[in-house]
């Protein structure tokens, strides 16, 4: 079967998964993203590719800054940008999810950046759209309940290669709570396409999904011998809002084995840069004192975000 | 018989130098009309540091052929407003790229004026663009097109290929 998310000349058609996008595909995304950091320095901070599409934010999750930046990267590229917040609309009132498409369709929607708490939601609706011939209009998961954030993963790898040049000679952690994480399945999945000899994860068992190790990746419960010589710390937020029941016994205990500290720190290499997707739990997976250090890159990791949010919407335009 | 593309470059520099200003500035477009504008901005020994644009961005064919893959960033070191700026390019053909450059400009700030330098003009033009400085004029029949390499030494070189 071909990857649904590729047209049949192999380019980008939507963005889904990172899961079975070759390696060129994923170089290209990072590629075409450099030369748009550089327009955040103009004066107008506009470039004419998307003017006269319409791309609609349909978030059925709440998100601030997922939406933010994507909006300021279809704006940046001049598309028009309608936001709907489905919890307060037709949802509601009982429409489903693909008779609210098709009706934006109806409105000549040209691109979908999609939200969903259930797994599968924008590959549904990138199927809805070819079943109905509509294979001009695009869909992007903007995060998708547990399965994946592709554009999370994409922004984390280029953040990585803007510090570390090359993934050939790299030893990568992702520390927390992988379980209920759609961003470490994403970092996982592009970490490993793109050659990334050692990624790690740390975690509790009860927050590492069972068979973890079939992803190819290495498990730490202990996160001073987990963090020993890495380049890369990927901090994961704790998922209060996905958590069921007791896996954990507090945020306290948590911080206390799996918190990241400037202490713990000391085991990773010397030049390691830390990174966290946001928005972040102050003392609970991460403490201030790292979070705002020298090592973090997490707010170059949100402008990097825009810069990539518009390589793929330019990429998908233009298949 | 192809003329020398590194003498056209010497005779653009030497027919620009009257017409030039102060506070000038070169701007080449990706990839060889940076080449060429370095030449000339050596050879003018202006001040101003060289611009360089790639203008995939601003294409109007974007929609019909999406994103070249191999994508240069703009890089313009200097403050536009106020500033008279001339364009480089090395082949002029029908003035869409030079369209696409001016509209980059402009995202900038407000130039004083532009002005366009070609190494050469091989006509058919499908938009009102009139070079003021131009290395050769050439004329190339429409199934082909018209490019400069660098080759060997980094020497200019212009090549008559297939379209």
């Amino acid at each position: 079967m071909r990857n649904p998310q590729l047209t049949k000349n192999g380019e980008l058609q939507h963005l889904l998964t990172i899961d079975g996008l070759p390696r060129e595909i994923l170089t290209a995304i990072l590629d075409t993203a450099a030369p748009f950091t550089e327009v955040a320095e103009r004066e107008v901070k506009k470039l004419p590719l998307l003017r006269g599409k319409s791309v609609f934010n349909l978030f059925f999750e709440n998100s601030t800054r997922t939406r933010t930046t994507f909006e300021i990267a279809a704006k940046r590229l001049s598309a028009d940008v309608i936001n709907l917040n489905i919890n307060t609309s037709s949802t509601s009132k009982g429409e489903t999810l693909l008779d609210t498409v098709d009706n934006l369709s109806a409105m000549q929607a040209d691109m979908f950046v999609v939200r969903h708490a259930a797994s599968g939601a924008p590959f549904l609706i990138a199927q809805h759209l070819a079943a109905m011939g509509l294979e001009h209009i695009h869909v992007i998961n903007a995060g998708d309940g547990r399965h994946a954030h592709p554009t999370q993963g994409l922004l984390d790898m280029y953040t990585i290669r803007h510090y570390k040049r090359d993934f050939s000679d790299l030893v990568v952690a992702i520390v927390g709570d992988v379980l209920h994480s759609r961003v470490a399945r994403s970092q996982i999945q592009a970490l490993t396409t793109l050659g990334v000899p050692e990624v790690r994860v740390i975690g509790p068992k009860t927050l590492l999904p069972s068979e973890v190790e079939k992803l190819g990746v290495r498990v730490f419960h202990d996160m001073r011998e987990g963090l020993k010589d890495v380049d890369v710390v990927m901090m994961l937020r704790l998922q209060n809002e996905r958590m069921k029941g007791a896996l954990l016994p507090s945020p306290q205990e948590f911080f206390k084995s799996y918190g990241l500290t400037a202490d713990k720190l000391q085991c990773a290499r010397p030049d390691a840069i830390v990174m966290h997707p946001g928005p972040m739990n102050r003392g609970v997976e991460i403490d201030s004192a790292v979070a705002d250090g020298p090592h973090a890159v997490i707010l170059p990791q949100v402008t990097f975000g825009i810069a990539v949010r518009m390589a793929v919407m330019s990429m998908l335009a233009g298949a | 018989m192809l003329p020398d593309a590194e003498r056209l470059c010497e005779a653009l520099a030497e027919s620009l130098r009257p017409g030039l200003d102060p506070q000038t500035a070169l701007v080449g477009i990706h990839t060889g009309g940076v080449w060429v504008a370095e030449r000339l901005h050596a050879a003018l020994g202006l001040k101003t540091p060289l611009g360089r644009l790639d203008v995939s961005f601003y294409r109007d064919d974007f929609s019909r052929s999406g994103l070249h893959p191999q994508l240069k960033s703009s890089d313009i070191p200097f403050e536009v407003e106020e500033r008279p700026i001339v364009i480089v390019d090395d082949v002029l053909y029908t003035g869409r790229t030079i369209r696409a450059a001016m509209n980059e400009i402009f995202d900038y700030g407000r130039p004083a004026r532009i002005d366009l330098a070609v190494l050469v003009d091989r006509g058919g033009r499908e938009l009102p663009v009139c070079p003021r400085w131009t290395g050769e004029t050439l004329q190339v029949e429409p199934g082909k097109n018209l490019q400069l390499e660098r080759g060997e030494g980094n020497r200019l070189v212009l090549r008559l290929v297939d379209a």
